[in-house]
This record gives structure tokens, sequence and C-alpha cells, in this order.
């Protein structure tokens, strides 16, 4: 006997929860040689405004924790990453029309990722901060600290894994919280990127994960006046240059498009993009 | 507004009331009266009450709705820890809502405790309505607010000492306790003996809400008991909570107390106003009680005299609402003032 097909029709992911698409639109994921595989939510502006907003009550609480609770929250979602790793793999070969090892090296990779990215969490503050030497009986101290909330568009094309995780972990090791436009035509990473979030240790509004069309959302992503930062890391295709221009506005801080091989490729400076630098005098003792 | 008139339609008030409840105002007429009205029906209630807030109001419209809701918001602050410093800002914050914009409304009043009222007062100067048409009114929670626990005799004093300090609203909390055990009399007396020490030295009265309670009164047939009782007391407002407990405001109750003062109009033509307080955050539920007045009682309803928000946080979501619509791209906290 047959089974029937069940397609699946997935759902956003804001604030620890999967509402539907304010708009109830869904879209068709496809194979790269058209087949269907699932229907994704396409996210519209609402969505993006309730996402900027779950991701800003999510912000007191993800960078106030301890930078070493921080990393450890990290770890345990790299550990769900591998226990999901055949979904994963399945779904990116599926999506992506790679072979079996492909897939499998990119997972690997995207976990490895992380763990990297999650070291940093109680490490970046030694590297990037600083006592600064003042004529005085001071210390003066710089410290990074998180910017915020970071708008992220992910990468549209290469490993939509990869692409995602390179995108989303960096900003998060120092205690940003993250609204993610997904690959459009690839979400299925994102989406069970989310499954995974949901059940780990990661406060519900850390990472808010939309997906549907960046050219739609990115404009009021950028001119959002609550977004501190916006990562165009994927947004290579749409009108960027006007996304900078809008989201200068709002002194919002850009990072622009990357594409190729080696596009966010992990580095302290990914990290370090989201913060800012707070200096602090204080009296020496004088004995 | 002149001291006769308003004196005339108390007594004409008073006189109806007794009228319709038959006889004095003693526990067994209130009683027979208020349960004699017919009970709700609290799922078609709800119901109603959900398909109000349904109704799409954009561009345009959100744009008056948002501007109206300004209008009508009590900014309130009803903390221990209020100074009055706390009260001067807050009043600031009445006068120039958007500091960026100085199209922007003011709120109808400012809504403080008693203690705070000369504050109040001093800090509107010229800005204070006391009795005119434009301008920002004050207004004092009295009546040993939240609780309403203490004897009458030191209610009548919080409330006269308010008024004399220049309160223009005074926010009257009613004996929940007697309410619940039937002594309709004594929420009765009491609300008339508040009315009267509302009066002014110089004959003009201020005017007095009444606070229900209503997440105290269990059911929404005590809430049109309530509404009732306090209409037929004199209350010029019915105001649902304190904003202390939890539920305060929603919206299927504050319909109930719509429809309680929709009746009252057409059975004498005078018009009481309503006061959802607490627990109102967005603009988006804000605009939801202004369909629900404008769809019961009427448009003539939407003014600072017949209905009012109490709240603190909302008026920054509107703000925010405002700022959207005006810049074309969302607003921030970082935009609007802290308290």
């Amino acid at each position: 006997m047959t089974r029937l097909a069940v397609p699946k029709t997935y759902k956003l992911y804001i604030g620890g929860t999967f509402p539907r698409s304010e708009s109830g639109r869904v879209y068709a994921v496809t194979t790269p040689g058209g087949d269907f595989l699932a229907n994704a939510a396409q996210a519209s502006r609402k969505d993006a405004r309730d996402a900027v907003v779950a991701a800003r009550s999510a912000f007191g609480g993800w960078s106030r924790a301890t930078p070493y609770n921080r990393g450890q929250v990290l770890y345990r979602i790299a550990e769900l990453l591998e226990g999901r790793r055949t979904q994963f793999a399945h779904e990116i070969m599926q999506s992506e029309g790679v072979p079996a090892p492909a897939a499998g090296r990119q997972v690997d990779e995207a976990i490895d990722r992380w763990v990297w990215y999650a070291g940093w969490a109680d490490k970046y503050l030694q590297v990037a901060g600083n006592a600064n030497p003042v004529s005085g009986p001071y210390f003066n101290l710089s410290v990074p600290e998180p910017t915020g909330v970071v708008a992220i568009i992910a990468p549209q094309s290469g490993g939509s894994l990869l692409g995602l995780v390179s995108a989303v972990a960096p900003a998060l090791v120092s205690g940003n919280t993250v609204v993610v436009v997904a690959d459009e035509t690839r979400p299925l990473s994102a989406i069970t990127l989310g499954e995974v979030l949901a059940t780990s240790d990661v406060p519900g509004g850390v990472v808010n994960i939309l997906t549907g069309s960046p050219a739609e959302m990115a404009p009021w992503l950028a001119s959002h006046a609550d977004v501190n930062a916006i990562d165009l890391l994927g947004a290579g295709d749409v009108d960027w240059v006007h996304l900078e221009i809008d989201a200068a506005e709002t002194l919002t801080r850009v990072l622009q498009p990357e594409s190729g091989a080696d596009a966010a490729a992990p580095s302290l400076a990914r990290i370090l993009a989201f913060t800012e630098t707070k200096t602090v005098w204080h009296t020496k003792g004088l004995l | 507004m002149t001291s006769t008139p308003v004196v005339a339609t108390q007594a004409s008030t008073r006189s109806r009331a007794l009228a319709l409840i038959g006889g004095e105002a003693t526990d067994a007429n209130l009683r027979r009266y208020l349960h004699g009205i017919p009970g709700i029906d609290a799922v078609g209630l709800e119901q109603r009450a959900a398909a109000l807030g349904t109704r799409s109001i954009k561009t345009s419209s959100k744009k008056r709705a948002i501007d109206t809701i300004i209008g009508l918001i009590d900014l309130t602050t009803l903390e221990g820890a209020d100074t009055p410093g706390k009260v001067r800002s807050l009043v600031g914050k009445a006068l120039t809502p958007d500091p960026v914009d100085p199209g922007c409304p003011r709120v109808a009043a400012v809504c403080v405790y008693g203690d705070m009222v000369p504050y109040a007062v001093e800090a509107l100067g010229s800005a204070h309505a006391a009795g005119r048409d434009q301008g920002v009114s004050v207004a004092s929670v009295a009546t040993a607010f939240p609780s309403g626990r203490a004897s009458l005799a030191v209610k009548l004093a919080d409330v006269a000492d308010a008024v004399a300090a220049g309160a223009d609203e005074i926010d009257m909390v009613i004996d929940r306790g007697a309410f619940l055990s039937g002594r309709f009399g004594q929420v009765y007396d009491e609300i008339v003996a508040v009315k009267d020490a509302c009066r002014r030295a110089d004959g003009s009265v201020a005017h007095l809400k009444v606070i229900l309670e209503t997440g105290e009164l269990g059911t929404y047939d005590n809430v049109r008991r309530a509404s009732w009782l306090a209409i037929l007391a004199g209350g010029d407002f019915i105001k649902t909570s304190t904003g202390k407990m939890q539920p305060a405001a929603t919206l299927p109750v504050t319909l109930s107390m719509i429809e309680v003062v929709r009746d009252w109009h057409r059975l004498t033509g005078a018009k009481v106003g309503v006061k959802p307080a607490g627990g109102i955050r967005t603009s988006k539920d804000a605009i939801k009680y202004l369909v629900a007045v404008a769809e019961t009682v009427g448009d003539e309803w939407l003014t600072p005299g017949l209905f009012r928000f109490g709240a603190s946080s909302l008026l920054n979501d509107v703000l925010m609402q405002r700022q959207k619509m005006q810049g074309g791209h969302y607003s921030g906290p970082d935009y609007v003032t802290i308290d």
C-alpha cells in the first residue's frame, strides 16, 4: 500500500514561538529541479516588526548573561545540531541538489563553525578589551559591549546552513539578539535551526527567523529605529545601497554584502562588528 | 460651567434615580432594582467584544484614531515612589507628548495621588484646564485608593483635600466589600457623599469618576449592577479598575459598562462617561475600545468629557505608531520619553 505524502507547511520562529505569517501567506519551497519540498511561511513587514519587538525584549536577559553562560548555551546548540545531523544533511541534499558527502561536509563545517564562535564567548572580551595607558592616577579600561538588536540578511547562495550559521553565530556571541531573514529559495536549514533553537537553552526572542523575501523585508528592517545594526551579508542582489542609506537615517550600523567562497569566513572581526566600545576611567589606589 | 445648572442636573439626576429605584435608596430597594436588571449573556458579550476587535482601522482612519486616543488619555502615575519631580516630568509629557512634533495633541488629564495635586497644578500653570474646555485637567485618586478600606470620614477628607488643592476630577473607589455582601445602600450613600465633597467653595463641582474595580467583582452581572449603582448615585464617569490588580480593564467588561451608559442615556437623556484603566498598553488595543464606544453609544462619546483611557505606557506605544505613520519607518522606544 502506498502511503499518502504529508506535505509540510512550516511557520516562522519569533519570540520562541512558531507563529504563522501575519499576512497568512505561504510559498512553495522546491528542489533546484522544481520538485515540491514543503511550504514555508512568507513573512511580511509586520512579522519583521514583531520579530524586532521580540528581539528587543530578549536583549536585556541575553546580554546580561555571563559570557561563560552564553558560551555554554551556544555549545549546547552545537550538540543539538550534531544530533540532527542526518536531517540537516538530507534537507541540504534535497534543497541544494548536492550529493550526500558534500551535504554532510557542509553540516560538519557549520557545526565546527558554531563551536568555534561559542568558544569566543568568554574570550573575545580579553582580546578586544584593553587597559589603556593614561598619564594620571587612573585605570582607563575599554571593553566591547553588544550593540543590541541585529538584523541579518542571510546568504542567498552557497551552503544554506553554513551561510546562516556564519551570519547568526558571531552576532550572538557578544550578547546581541538577532532577527534573521533566511535564504529565500532554500529556507529548510533555517527552519530546522529554529526547531533546534526552540528546544535549546537559548531564551525565546534571542534568535528570530523569518522566511520570505529579503527584498520585501530588508527595507523595513534597515529603516527600523529599534534595530541597532544590520548585516547585509546576503543582500547583494537587492538594492543594498539604498538599504545602507535608510539605515544611516537612524544610525544603524551596516555590514556590507559579501560573496564568493570565503564570504563570512569565521573571524573575530565579525564578532566585534556588532559591539560598541565602552571606556571607563577609574581612580587608582595610590599605595 | 456655572453652578446653578449643575445643581439642577444633580437634583434631577437624584430624583430620577429615586424614581427608578422606587423609593429611598435603601439596601432592599436597591437590591430589588439591581437584581431585577436582566442578566448578561457572557458568551454573547465576549463574542461581540471580539467581533468589535476585528474592525480594520487603517491609514487615515488610523491616523485620526491615534490622535483621538492621545486626546483621551489620563496620563497616570500612581506609585508609592512618586515625587514632585516625577509629577512635573509627567506634566511635561502631558503637554508635549512628542517633543519633536509640536502638532501632537495634548492628553486629556494627568492622574496622580492627592498629595501630588498641588505639584501637578503648579507645573501645568496656564495650561491647567480648571473647568475650561481646553487645557489639561488634573485628576486625583481619592477615598483610600486603591483598596478603599477606610472610614467614610477619612475618605471624604481625602476627597475634600484633593479638591481644595485644585483637582478637576476625582477618581473614587467603591467599597467592593460592601457591594459584594449586598450592602448596596452603603455603596450608594458613599458615592453620594463623595459627590457632595467634590463641591468647591465657589459652587462648582469636580467631576467624579467611580472606580468599580471590576477584577474584584467576579461576574459580568455584578459589573452591570455596580455600573447602574454608580450612575444612579450620581457618578459622572464609571471607571473599570484601579490598575493595581489583575485583571484590569478588558474589552468585554468595558463593553458591558458602555451598554449601561447607553441604556441610561436612552432612559434619561443624560450622558455618563466611561474610563477603562489598566492593562491597555498598545494602540491596537486602544483602537478596539474606540470602536466599541463608537458602535455602542456613538461617536459623540469620543470626547474627553465622556471617554478616557487610564494609562501610563499606552502613550508611548501610540506615539511610536504616530511616528511610524509620519516617518514611514518603524520607530523604537529610544525615540519616546521614559515616563
